[in-house]
């Protein structure tokens, strides 16, 4: 007897619980935003994906083609916006926040001038965005260097040719029971004891896998 | 911070506590009384010695839009907002919803089906609105005010009860539609009643909430507008049409025969102004 095998995206689960992040997001903030919000997403993409020539791509390809020089394609939104979320949650940690250290710590430095100055230019991305979207810390391919960025709505600076390092969500829903209009306590508070640092490492790392930050290194023959 | 006050907060139409349940008091203090006041504040510190300074809400608005090229002009988006939020508030009312008025209804069967046809439509603009934004009904009038070129849209399709959405403070206005509903999507207007559930939210608007008599006003004055800017009519025509009035012998029925029904307000007597619309 012939089967087909079909096979779709599933909701990721946070890396921690949904109450971990009191009081700086609260437990019903990550119940909403996890639970309903992105399995909307997941839900609507794979319903997306039973008709679409999508079917089969990973997330990241599907975010990089979706987008479509900027004419996003029907996936866009949905595919996006899965793959946002869920490199935000694990942006961070219960007890983040703080500075960097180290390696990571010295390139934001180099590339911002302090780690006071990154923090000020990621706030005032955060605040100047206009409606619903996401402010993120980038690492520019041809530019070599970090760099502040805000996206609207679902936009995904993959589609940019960027190395997302750190993603937060500026949509209301990511705010609004817990900080109502005051956005700028929300940012201020994911900074201090939100931001997993461990998790920028890591994928600072990968990127170096793409993007050398160093001098070139060449033998000498 | 400024401290010249050249725009200033319009007040609510109704206590805050008004809408409830359907939209709470809690709501309304934060969405009129702190996210609409900064709008306001925003704005006034963009005025001083500029460009914008003696111009109306609605003609900042219309004035920094910049003809729909990326970026507009920086107050629109203020301006914008603080227009948009007094409509909202004021295209609702304690004890509204219901089924609109007779004259009102007619416009309504005739561009939408039926009055579900058209309930049906907004909730479907209401749910696909991605992001920050707006959901209208408005009037499409017989030329769009601030385009010069002509208008790609068949004549036919003017004079008629249009749906749409838009995009974070963007105002139908801009289209050359003459707003007369505006639900306001964004996620702070019903995160605190409704959480994630915007069906509900703008079902309990629609049905429980809308001013449909402060609609049907807003129509009949978008109507006169269109037909004041419309360089076709004849002043013999004009005349017919505000003062005779009756939907069965306008001459707005008669120039488009193919839909028979079609028809202005009838006896388009002017409200008195209940707001302020941009010209």
């Amino acid at each position: 007897r012939l089967s087909k095998v079909v096979s779709y995206y599933g909701l990721t689960t946070p890396p921690y619980k949904t109450d971990a992040l009191e009081p700086y997001m609260s437990k019903r903030v990550v119940e909403l935003h996890w639970g309903k919000h992105q399995q909307d997403y997941v839900d609507g993409l794979n319903k997306q994906l039973d008709t679409s020539p999508f079917y089969g791509h990973t997330l990241e390809d599907m975010v990089k083609e979706a987008y479509n020089n900027g004419n996003p394609l029907p996936e866009y939104n949905n595919a996006a916006q899965v793959w946002n979320h869920h490199f935000f949650w694990e942006s961070m940690q219960p007890g983040g926040g703080g500075s960097p250290e180290a390696g990571v710590l010295q390139q934001i430095e180099k590339d911002f001038g302090s780690f006071a100055n990154f923090r000020e230019e990621f706030m005032l991305s955060a605040l100047s965005l206009l409606g619903s979207g996401w402010v993120w810390l980038v690492l520019k391919r041809n530019e070599r260097k970090l760099s502040v960025v805000n996206t609207r709505n679902a936009i995904n600076p993959l589609a940019f040719g960027d190395i997302p390092i750190i993603s937060l969500d500026l949509w209301e829903h990511a705010y609004y029971l817990d900080y109502k209009d005051d956005r700028r306590a929300y940012v201020s508070n994911f900074m201090d004891h939100l931001v997993s640092w461990h998790t920028v490492t890591l994928r600072m790392m990968r990127a170096e896998a793409f993007v050398n930050l160093g001098e070139p290194n060449i033998p000498v023959a | 911070v400024s401290s010249v006050y050249w725009i200033k907060q319009q007040p609510l139409p109704y206590p805050t506590d008004a809408l409830e349940p359907y939209i709470s008091k809690e709501t309304v203090e934060q969405h009129w009384g702190v996210h609409q006041h900064k709008h306001v504040e925003r704005l006034n510190g963009m005025i001083g010695g500029s460009e914008w300074e003696g111009m109306s809400i609605g003609q900042m608005m219309l004035a920094s839009f910049n003809e729909g090229r990326e970026p507009p002009q920086a107050p629109f988006f203020h301006a914008a907002q603080i227009w948009n939020h007094d409509f909202y508030w004021r295209s609702m009312k304690p004890g509204g919803g219901g089924k609109p008025p007779e004259r009102l209804l007619k416009f309504v069967n005739r561009d939408f089906g039926s009055y579900d046809g058209m309930i049906k439509q907004f909730m479907d603009a209401a749910l696909t609105q991605f992001g920050s934004g707006w959901v209208w009904l408005s009037y499409k009038g017989s030329k769009l005010p601030h385009v010069n070129s002509k208008s790609p849209i068949p004549s036919d399709n003017y004079g008629r009860l249009v749906i749409s959405k838009s995009p974070n403070a963007i105002n139908p206005l801009v289209w050359g539609h003459s707003p007369l509903l505006a639900i306001d999507v964004w996620e702070h207007a019903y995160y605190l009643d409704y959480e994630n559930r915007r069906a509900e939210y703008v079902s309990a608007v629609l049905e429980k909430l809308v001013s449909w008599e402060m609609v049907e006003s807003r129509l009949r004055k978008a109507v006169l507008r269109a037909i004041e800017r419309d360089g076709h009519t004849s002043m013999k025509q004009r005349r017919k049409e505000i003062h005779v009035g009756d939907a069965s012998t306008s001459g707005e029925a008669r120039r488009r025969p193919r839909s028979q029904d079609q028809q202005v307000p009838s006896s388009v007597t002017v409200m008195p102004a209940g707001e302020a619309v941009p010209n």
